[in-house]
Parts: C-alpha cells; sequence; structure tokens
C-alpha cells in the first residue's frame, strides 16, 4: 500500500513540474464559466421587427407603439409593398414582418374584427418561433385592451392564462445552463486527462520500465488516475466558486450531494477516457477519439438542448450516456434543491455506468504493445 | 557445473502483420550461466530486442520457454520482475524527475531503501551526484544511460537485461559502461547484454551470434577467435571500392568485406598471398596485403554467410 503513495507523489510531481498544466486547471473553469453561459444564451431579444402601416390611423400607431415599445423588438417601420420588404427577409436583416392592412381601424371599430399579417423567418426557429408569439401575445394584449371599455367585453367571459414558472421564476437561462458547464468542466477535464494518461507513458518509453516493476495492474491504474480525480475535484470547487461570485447561482440543495454525485460520476467518465488511453498508440490519436466522444456525449446529455426535444429513438439513446444523468442530478441539485432519493434512479445509473467502464477499463489494460 | 541465469529453449516468436510474418525468433536456445556477462551479438533486426524482451517477462514466446533465474518466465513473472534489472534500448525513465528523484522513486517501488541500493551502486552514482538535482531528460546520452543503469540496479537484482545498452553512446562513455559491467560481475550479478558492437562482444565471458531469429554459434570470444577455420588477409591502402570490386572479380576471394579503413579478404582454398597481391597489381593501384588474425567480425561474417547460403 506504501508503494500507492510513492507512486501518487511521483504523479503529482508530473503535475506540478508541467508548467501549462497547473495554470491550465485553474484557467479552463474560470474562463469557460466566463464565456459559455453568455455564448450558450436562448433568451431571444432584439428580434428585428419591419412594421408595414397601410393603414395610418390612430389605433394601428397604437398597435405599432407597443410593439416597439417592446423589449423583445428592435422595430423599424417600412413604406415599400411587401414583396420589397420580404427580400429583407430573404437576406437575413429582418426577422418579422408586420403588416397592417388598410381598414384596420375601420374594422376594429365597426364589426369589432380585423386582421394583421406577420411573416416569420424561421430559419432559426427558436427566434422564429418566440419571436412570433411574443409579438401574438402582444396583439392579444392589444385588443384586450381595447375591448376592455366596452360594455361587450365585460360580458363576454374571458380565460386568462397565467404562468408561474417554477423553480427559475425569471426564466434566467443562466440558472439553467451554468450548473450544466460546470458538469461539463469535469467531464472535460477528468476525460481528456485520463486519455491521455497511460498513453504518453507509453509515448515516452516508461511504461517499459514500469512494467518490469513489482506493481499491480490495477494499483498502477489506481495512481494515475487519483490524480486526475482530484483535480476534477478542484476544477468543480472552483466552478462552483466562480458561478457563485459572477452568477450569484448557489445550490438550493446540499453540497455534499453535489460532491457525491461528482466524485461517482468522475470515476465513471475517467474509465472511459482510460479505455481510450489504452487503447490509443499515440497523443494525438487519444485526442481525436475523445473529441469525437466527448461531443455526441455533451450534445445528448442535455446540456444545451432538452432531452424531451430529442426524437424518440435519440432519447432512447441518451440512457445509455452517463453525462445524460449527472447534469439532471445536478440541476435538480442546484435549481430545485432535490435531495439524495430524489435522485436515486440517477444515482445509481452513475454508479453502474462507473463499475461496468472500471471493469472494462483494467481489463483493456495492456502490460505490453505487442 | 554452475547454475544458470537465463536459459532458454527453443524459442519462437512471430510477429503478425508484416506481410505475412517472418519469425523475430526462430528456435532459440542458450544457457546464460550465472555469473558470467553472456552477450547476445548481431545486427539490427536479427531479434535481439524480442529476445530481451521476453527475458525480461514483457512478452510471451509463441513457443519454447524462458527460465531466468530458475523461475518460468511465463509463469512467475512476478517473483522474476524482482530479481532482474532491465534496461530497454530506449531511455525510458521520467524525464521530467530529477536523477535523485528517478534513483529514489525506483526504490521505493521496488521496496528497498535507497541508502541500501546507494551502496550496491555506489561506483556509478559517483559520477551521476554532482549533477542529481537535474532533470533526467536534460543529460547527455551516456549520463542518460549510467542513471538508468543505476535505476535498474538499485533493487540489488540477480541479473541485468541489458538491451543495446551503449547504442548512442559516445567511446569513451562506453569503454566505462563496460568497465562497470565487470565490477558487476565482481559482486555476482549476471549480465545479459545485447550489442551490435562487434568489439564490445570482446568483453564478454560468453557470446552468442543471433542473425534473422537463430543463434548462429555460442562459446567464449577466445574459442570462436580460435576455432575459425581459415586464414585472413588484410589489405590497406588504395580506394576502398575499387579494391573490393577487384577482389570480388577475381576468383580468389572466398568473400571480401570492408573492415575500418582496411578490407578483410578470405581467400579461396590454396589461395596464396602472392596470388592476391599479383592479381591486385593489375586493378586497383597502391596497397598493402598481409596476413591478419582473425577477429570476431570475421567470425561473425563466416558464419552468418554460411546460414544465408544454407538457407
Amino acid at each position: 500500500m506504501i508503494r500507492f503513495f510513492y507512486l501518487i507523489e511521483k504523479e503529482f510531481k508530473h503535475i506540478f513540474r508541467d508548467k501549462f498544466m497547473p495554470k491550465l486547471i485553474f484557467a479552463v473553469p474560470i474562463i469557460q464559466l466566463l464565456i459559455l453561459p453568455f455564448a450558450a444564451n436562448f433568451d431571444v431579444k432584439n428580434i428585428n421587427l419591419k412594421i408595414i402601416d397601410r393603414d395610418n390611423s390612430a389605433l394601428s400607431a397604437r398597435l405599432a407603439g407597443k410593439l416597439s415599445a417592446s423589449e423583445y423588438f428592435a422595430a423599424s417601420y417600412g413604406k415599400d409593398s411587401y414583396e420589397k420588404e420580404f427580400s429583407g427577409i430573404e437576406n437575413g436583416t429582418i426577422d418579422i414582418i408586420l403588416e397592417i392592412p388598410k381598414g384596420f381601424e375601420k374594422g376594429l371599430v365597426v364589426s369589432k374584427n380585423s386582421q394583421v399579417l406577420i411573416s416569420v423567418n424561421a430559419i432559426n426557429g427558436i427566434k422564429g418561433g418566440l419571436g412570433a408569439s411574443y409579438a401574438g401575445s402582444i396583439i392579444n394584449d392589444f385588443s384586450s385592451g381595447l375591448f376592455a371599455d366596452s360594455a361587450a367585453a365585460q360580458n363576454s367571459k374571458k380565460i386568462e392564462i397565467l404562468s408561474d414558472y417554477r423553480f427559475n421564476p425569471y426564466l434566467n437561462s443562466k440558472a439553467f445552463i451554468v450548473p450544466a458547464i460546470l458538469v461539463f468542466l469535469i467531464s472535460l477535464m477528468g476525460g481528456i486527462l485520463s486519455a491521455l494518461n497511460i498513453v504518453s507513458e507509453k509515448e515516452l518509453g516508461t511504461m517499459e520500465q514500469m512494467n518490469v516493476a513489482p506493481v499491480s495492474k490495477t494499483m498502477f491504474i489506481a495512481s494515475k488516475m487519483f490524480p486526475v480525480w482530484i483535480i476534477g475535484m478542484a476544477v468543480l470547487t472552483i466552478g462552483m466558486a466562480v458561478s457563485y461570485a459572477v452568477y450569484g447561482l448557489f445550490p438550493k440543495g446540499s453540497f455534499l450531494l453535489i460532491y457525491l454525485f461528482a466524485a461517482v460520476y468522475l470515476t465513471a467518465f475517467m474509465a472511459f477516457g482510460l479505455i481510450i488511453s489504452n487503447i490509443s498508440s499515440s497523443a494525438q490519436q487519444a485526442i481525436l477519439a475523445f473529441l469525437f466522444f466527448i461531443m455526441i456525449f455533451l450534445l445528448m446529455s442535455g446540456i444545451f438542448t432538452p432531452l424531451s426535444s430529442m426524437p424518440n429513438w435519440a432519447q432512447k439513446i441518451t440512457l445509455l450516456n452517463p453525462v445524460r444523468y449527472i447534469v439532471e442530478a445536478v440541476r435538480a441539485i442546484y435549481l430545485k434543491g432535490a435531495g439524495f432519493s430524489d435522485l436515486r434512479a440517477q444515482f445509481f445509473a452513475i454508479c453502474a455506468f462507473s463499475a461496468i467502464l472500471n471493469t472494462y477499463a483494467v481489463a483493456s489494460f495492456k502490460r505490453s504493445s505487442s | 557445473m554452475k547454475s544458470s541465469a537465463a536459459k532458454v529453449c527453443n524459442l519462437r516468436k512471430v510477429y503478425a502483420g508484416n506481410g505475412g510474418g517472418t519469425a523475430a525468433l526462430d528456435g532459440v536456445s542458450f544457457d546464460a550461466e550465472e555469473g558470467e556477462i553472456f552477450g547476445l551479438i548481431g545486427p539490427d533486426g536479427a531479434g535481439k530486442t524480442t529476445l530481451m524482451r521476453i527475458a525480461a517477462t514483457l512478452i510471451l514466446p509463441d513457443s519454447g520457454t524462458a527460465e531466468i533465474c530458475g523461475f518460468d518466465a511465463a509463469r512467475d513473472c512476478r517473483r522474476i520482475r524482482q530479481i532482474i534489472g532491465y534496461m530497454p534500448g530506449k531511455f525510458s525513465l521520467y524525464q521530467d524527475l530529477t536523477i535523485e528523484e528517478n534513483i529514489a522513486f525506483f526504490a521505493k517501488v521496488f521496496g528497498v531503501r535507497k541508502e541500501d541500493g546507494i551502496e550496491y551502486i555506489e561506483e556509478i552514482y559517483r559520477r551521476l551526484e554532482p549533477f542529481k538535482k537535474r532533470l533526467a531528460g536534460r543529460l547527455s546520452g551516456g549520463m542518460k544511460q549510467k542513471l538508468a543503469l543505476c535505476c535498474a540496479l538499485i533493487h540489488r537484482p540477480k541479473l541485468l537485461v541489458l538491451d543495446e545498452p551503449t547504442t548512442g553512446v559516445d567511446p569513451v562513455s562506453r569503454q566505462e559502461f563496460w568497465d562497470i559491467l565487470q565490477n558487476m560481475k565482481k559482486i555476482g550479478i549476471s549480465v545479459l547484454v545485447s550489442t551490435p558492437y562487434m568489439d564490445e562482444a570482446a568483453r564478454c565471458d560468453r557470446i552468442a551470434f543471433i542473425s534473422s531469429g537463430k543463434i548462429l554459434k555460442t562459446d567464449s570470444p577466445q574459442n570462436i577467435v580460435a576455432a575459425f577455420p581459415k586464414k585472413i588477409f588484410r589489405a590497406s591502402g588504395g580506394k576502398m571500392f575499387e579494391l573490393l570490386k577487384a577482389l570480388r572479380g577475381s576468383g580468389l576471394a572466398e568473400s571480401a568485406y570492408s573492415f575500418g579503413d582496411s578490407c578483410h579478404i578470405v581467400p579461396k582454398c590454396g589461395a596464396r598471398i602472392e596470388d592476391l597481391k599479383k592479381c591486385l597489381q593489375f586493378s586497383a593501384g597502391n596497397f598493402s596485403v598481409a596476413e591478419a588474425p582473425a577477429t570476431l567480425e570475421d567470425c561473425f561474417m563466416e558464419l552468418n554467410s554460411g546460414e544465408r547460403n544454407r538457407s
């Protein structure tokens, strides 16, 4: 057992003697947490809205004013024909065209009924969809405001929908993305360091010397992995500190539970990196293989896009993705304050991944290259 | 009869791939005795490294057995690893650790006190000591090799397995290295060493010539030279290329090959030195021919060409 300690001591010497590595460990979580939440921002603002007002009446001006006052829209007025303005949508400078036809006011006053046209550029589906629904709700609001005065409206029964957003009441997308970025960070650091771990000893030839030393396979692997695990936990700690300092995000649930999940999850994801390291014969191969897998793991984990919007078959595949479970767990702990009993399924799934991947990692570790 | 330090019997190893796989080892047997320096001499690609790796329990042979200090290399690899010191051909210590740290690390991993080990390697370590805080990656070739030897010796092995230890090392360091090996013998360590250099072969107690995965001959260097059956003429001066061309065209030489700045000629039966002189006068200008004692290299060339003719 004392040998294990010496092996770990050696690993830490490698890490801290490297000029680049310690900086990387601190810089990566800070930089990623400062940049990514802004980049992966799903709030839709500044939708370019072109208003073509053919009615030029008091009511049409009121509607246009209401729309352009909204913070969602960057509104401008167009005088040209609809067809001409439509070229703006084609070349991407306009997201939505709102055309108020002639006789808009008259229709409203006389028959309490009138129509407007909304054309939406749906190349960016999220922006288009949200833009159309924002515009729709503003117009509804406008029309109900009109009839609020009239007696007819007072008689008519109305169903009003009031939304209460649970867990993230201000729909702050950072509260949603930052916990996921913590997971992203520990996966990246833990995975890539493990993937490079064994293969770098192979490349340097030092593997050859260790192979004739009386050190068992499991002990050698464990000694290589332990420092990576420590680094992963350190990255998590730094990451949580940054998310509190910069975004004021603090887990509603228990810190210890986050550490517990991260601790087990890291062993699973590091085992995955280790398997890549074992089968690669150069660091270059290991990095390429790791990049390929991590893209799939991260994009299919629900970090950036909700799992529920994926097709059914893709959702089934995500069941085989360990990242999915930890993202669910960390988000639930951060936002909902979930306890262990709420996350039992995720916890056991991660444990199972860890057991299977680690077993395979040790089995796939070969002493000699031939 | 002494017990053996490394005894291999009928080893075969074929690497898959590479055009159907030629045998790296094709029925190799030898017996290196305890307390001797046993040299494995052969050109690059002869199978030396494969053999060393089998002896170090890093790979398993396809067939045949290897017995290291009485333990079977396939079954008792753990025990063998405790009692051998292995130095691979490529420098394989941690380049980002210092001399001191490398030695301390290997001492700890093998479970010996560094102080005990240091005594054992004192002679070599004394030369490294002034640089003990230097990173291994910044050492010269000769120092790297001494450090590697230190690390291989730190746990007081019974057998040293050295795979081409002097390749890429300057002549002075090579001399030094072989002096160290002679001293190892004195404290009772057996040495199994491979090298492509014939001058080093002469410093072994016994050698085995290996070529294309086969052992050509095993004996002491003196016996091998003494048993050389033919005369050797040595021609020097003039232009080497023309000299060799003339010799090979003359029909007098069984073989002729360059040997440093001269060339060695194995004459055909009955060919006398006068015949050679006469023949060469016409073709290759100014040079001298004299009879010379056979060297290990002559023996190797002779054995190797004999083997090639047979196959």
